[in-house]
């Protein structure tokens, strides 16, 4: 029997001790009525050996692709080192640390993964982590609103990741928060601060935006501040290294200014794309919200000899003791994903952060300038942008990813869906694994393709 | 020692770096970063070396049996890690194209039918993240039918007092108001404070069964009827489905949602915390209103439906397919049991734990119900141990882990007193059971003879018992060096 050890000599002698003649007597207590008959959707149980077949002919059949998509998530390279310790089982098989005397090796983690998130983003604390970017977000704008004394409305430029947007819909449209969609600039790509934008809680700050853009965080946060509103900074962690932490944003940051939360993906430290998860998401704040944090923290304390240790702390806010009055829901921090970021930061240091950022974003430049250079490519905005960046075709651009793809290049993500006003727009994205080769390969392709498109438009009849 | 004590100016893991830099020099100067973060600056051997020590400073289901009551901490195979993590896999941008993805995108629609199966219900989205986001989804869901039939009035939420307190906290991110009703002297729903909640403004209730108290609610029928009558649905909690898996499914006893925690019943890790995977299940009624993305199969092409397949989804849950490669682990543990070997996880869960009861109550414990039968897990109750020596659930607890295995869940659920919560799983041995019995039985006997021994655990951990009050009076939750 796949892991369960009985042998049926173990069964009758645990039968006899329960004092019960079969297995099926312990189920004595569900009305028989009710009983499942046979699953019939459960295929029969395979030994490892078929399902690692199965598994290896379905990986090969997604097969590996040279990818230029962001979005959120970036294919950084992955030290060998980070899973095969994170997949330790005494990392990989642990419980959450309520036992703090035996879960020392995961709560001194977490701490020290506050501690480099808080260092990373310039703010004082940091919880141990949320479930994704946008699923922090929202908790971010429910955090806002919490601390703000009036006001239940929170601007949301529309340069936040569109998916993001409606994840914070999803899951703050029942509790009567207003979210307030902010227009960009169509020239630079920037936010656009509304001249009367009323009372509001929080201002989401995206840096860099959805669209690869700088926005002017310093204006944006002392605007926020002015109005008597939370600034929320969305930020990279990987860009972090090299642009402004958000502890700093905003002229009055040595006077309590500053961001108030930041929060983004952790994805691109260290955990692989793997089609979508898991990933994790991070918040730190100013050391006056932290009452108003959602999730585990981890604090450092000393035991009954006075030795030093960790332990989760202020446990007064989440719903395992508050239950209806909890600051969130939330139970989870996704825990092994953390291990993984943590011994990333630390593998990496300042150092590599910041060269994997410098050189993601050297790589993006270089492709643009060549992509811009074909016909038909131009860039959609002229603001300076971090590490991704939209470009405009005078073509179909569903059409030429598919004949990118054809060529095994992922040239981007088409954005003109959720952008329509943008024409036919796609955004493009470099990290350090990108080789000059292979950004010469992609623009050798697509100037083929447009040119070719161009010379022989495909037959519209066709489509 | 913390990473940052192995710190030096200078120092790194050289062969993690690109080997050349970029020129950042486009970049507006007041929006690049004046000082560099302060992470460490260690090698490879230093990162290596840290983190397995700390690893070792852990328990683990690897290491140690965990007898943690309605947490069910059974064997994580490791085909799933492995498999779940080819590279491949592994290497696909969630944006990309789903032809790029038939291979993934098969196992997860098969996974989505496999537990439409097991659990009885009609629709499967595997969105949500976690058994919280699972709940939230669900309840967001009741509210999405009731509001669309107009059905606005309905703004409250049953729960029964020994539910998890993230039934609650889901039900108030929802915008619904709660209302606890009783459990009865035999752990049960208290039906006539049942029939008394119910009303005209009831959203519904939600359930665990077997519920926390390791009980099977067997007046479900009665309980079903209740709430439909009353206009309400019923939302099923499935931390405990690893008790009924294959035995009984939440669709048949009239369930109108459910959740799944794969990290317990389809034995995906717990990794310390999460990540965890938390997929709902709906009856028919409630299909549309699935949270996105769902896996379609549309004549063998597989693809990720979006707003305009099911243009009244509660929305999206996250930034991309929920916690895929936790799912993907999920269906490789679920093709290696099989059919048969859903019907066993129920079978040898409950004959373990009415084992691990029956031992114990031999051997002297109180059990919390003892008229009753245990599902997959039981309670015992310290509280004559408590009066009489002054040792409390938390100290026995503490004990058991210097005997080397963890420590049950202990005062949860709130309404049984000095409670020890205990859920043995399927995957361990007698020997480990009755391994843990003595441990039991020694403590015990250590708590009657010399009470302060067991008040003073643990002794053979990294650290000893640790002040709580203190962390959180005197917060310290980043490391700030001394200068």
């Amino acid at each position: 029997m796949p892991f369960i050890p009985h042998t049926e000599e173990d069964v009758s002698a645990m039968l006899g001790a329960i004092g019960a003649a079969s297995i099926e007597e312990l189920f004595d207590e569900i009305p028989p009525a009710l009983k499942t008959g046979k699953l019939k959707d459960v295929p029969d149980g395979l030994p490892e050996m078929a399902v690692a077949r199965l598994m290896q002919e379905r990986a090969s059949a997604d097969g590996f692709w040279s990818s230029f998509i962001g979005a959120g998530v970036y294919e950084h390279h992955i030290p060998a080192a980070i899973w095969q310790i994170t997949t330790r089982g005494e990392f990989y098989s642990a419980y959450t640390p309520y036992q703090a005397e035996a879960s020392q090796g995961t709560l001194q983690l977490i701490y020290e993964y506050q501690t480099m998130m808080t260092r990373l983003t310039g703010l004082d604390v940091s919880n141990a982590s949320l479930y994704d970017g946008a699923s922090a977000l929202a908790e971010a704008v429910l955090m806002a609103v919490r601390s703000h004394k009036t006001s239940r409305r929170v601007l949301v430029p529309k340069t936040v990741h569109p998916i993001y947007r409606r994840v914070v819909d999803t899951t703050v449209k029942n509790q009567g928060i207003e979210l307030v969609e902010l227009a960009y600039d169509p020239t630079t790509g920037h936010t656009v601060l509304p001249a009367d934008p009323g009372s509001f809680a929080g201002l989401v700050i995206p840096q860099p935006n959805f669209f690869g853009v700088l926005e002017d965080v310093h204006a944006m946060t002392d605007w926020a501040h002015d109005k008597g509103a939370l600034a929320i900074a969305l930020v990279n962690p990987t860009t972090l290294a090299v642009l402004e932490a958000p502890g700093q944003w905003g002229s009055r940051s040595n006077q309590g200014g500053g961001a108030d939360i930041a929060v983004g993906e952790g994805q691109p430290l260290g955990a692989p794309m793997a089609s979508g998860g898991p990933y994790f998401g991070f918040m730190c704040c100013r050391q006056a919200f932290v009452r108003q944090m959602p999730g585990r923290i981890v604090g450092r304390t000393v035991d009954l000899d006075g030795k030093p240790g960790f332990t989760l702390t202020l446990q007064a806010r989440e719903q395992h003791i508050r239950r209806s009055k909890a600051t969130s829901n939330i139970c989870t921090n996704q825990g092994l994903v953390v291990t993984a970021a943590t011994q990333y930061m630390a593998l990496l240091g300042p150092q590599g952060l910041a060269k994997v950022a410098s050189v993601s974003h050297a790589g993006t430049v270089a492709l643009a300038e060549k992509l811009a250079a074909i016909p038909g490519v131009t860039r959609a905005f002229t603001s300076p942008y971090f590490h991704e960046v939209v470009l405009k075709l005078n073509d179909n651009a569903r059409d030429v990813l598919r004949a990118l793809r054809a060529q095994g290049i992922l040239g981007g993500l088409d954005i003109s869906g959720w952008y329509p006003e943008l024409g036919h727009a796609i955004l493009v994205c470099v990290t350090e694994t990108k080789t000059a080769a292979d950004l010469d390969h992609y623009a050798q392709h697509m100037e083929r393709i447009l040119s070719k498109r161009r010379e022989a438009p495909p037959c519209a009849y066709k489509n | 020692m913390l990473i940052f004590d192995h710190s030096r100016p200078g120092r790194t893991a050289t062969a993690q770096l690109p080997a050349a830099g970029g020129s950042l020099d486009d970049l507006p100067a007041n929006l690049r970063r004046r000082d560099a973060p302060a992470l460490p600056e260690v090698s490879e051997l230093d990162v290596v070396r840290h983190y397995t020590r700390l690893s070792q400073k852990n328990f683990s289901i690897d290491t140690q049996f965990y007898p943690l009551g309605s947490c069910t901490m059974k064997y994580n195979p490791r085909a799933c890690n492995s498999l779940a993590m080819l590279p491949q896999f592994l290497a696909r941008h969630p944006a990309s194209p789903d032809e790029t993805g038939q291979g993934f995108l098969t196992s997860m629609f098969e996974l989505q039918e496999m537990l439409k199966d097991v659990t009885g219900m009609a629709g499967v989205s595997m969105a949500p993240m976690a058994g919280a986001h699972g709940e939230f989804a669900g309840v967001a869901m009741i509210r999405a039918y009731h509001d669309a039939r107009g059905d606005t009035a309905r703004r409250e939420m049953i729960v029964p007092d020994a539910a998890h307190g993230t039934n609650p906290a889901s039900a108030v991110m929802c915008g619904y108001t709660v209302k606890e009703i009783p459990t009865d002297a035999s752990g049960s729903i208290d039906l006539a404070a049942l029939r008394a909640a119910v009303g005209p403004q009831t959203a519904g209730l939600m359930l665990t069964n077997p519920s926390t108290l390791g009980v099977f609610e067997k007046t479900i029928a009665d309980i079903q009827k209740i709430v439909h009558d009353a206009g309400g649905l019923l939302y099923y909690d499935g931390a405990n489905l690893n008790a009924i898996l294959g035995k009984v499914r939440p669709g048949d006893m009239g369930f109108d949602v459910i959740h799944m925690n794969l990290h317990k019943t389809f034995s995906t890790p717990h990794g310390g915390g999460g990540p965890g995977a938390g997929p709902v299940g709906v009856a028919e009624r409630l299909l549309p209103f699935m949270p996105i993305p769902l896996v379609l199969n549309e004549n063998g092409f597989y693809r990720l439906a979006t707003e305009a397949d099911l243009p009244q989804s509660i929305g999206r849950m996250s930034a991309n397919m929920g916690n895929a490669g936790v799912l993907m682990r999920a269906y490789v543990y679920a093709r290696l049991l099989g059919r048969e070997g859903m019907h066993r996880v129920a079978e040898y869960a409950t004959l373990n734990a009415n084992y691990l009861m029956a031992r114990l109550r031999e051997a002297g414990f109180d059990l919390a119900f003892p008229e009753r039968r245990a599902s997959h897990e039981f309670i015992v109750t310290l509280k004559k141990l408590k009066d009489t020596t002054g040792v409390s659930a938390m100290d026995f607890a503490k004990r058991l882990l210097d005997y080397g295995f963890h420590a049950p869940t202990t005062y949860f659920p709130m309404l049984v007193p000095e409670c020890l919560l205990i859920e043995p799983t399927e995957t361990e041995s007698r020997e480990t059971l009755d391994g843990f019995v003595e441990a039991m039985i020694t403590i015990k006997r250590e708590a009657e003879t010399s009470p302060d021994l067991v008040k003073g655990a643990p002794y053979s951990l990294p650290v000893r018992r640790l002040d709580d009050v203190r962390a959180a009076r005197e917060l310290d939750l980043a490391y700030k060096p001394t200068a």
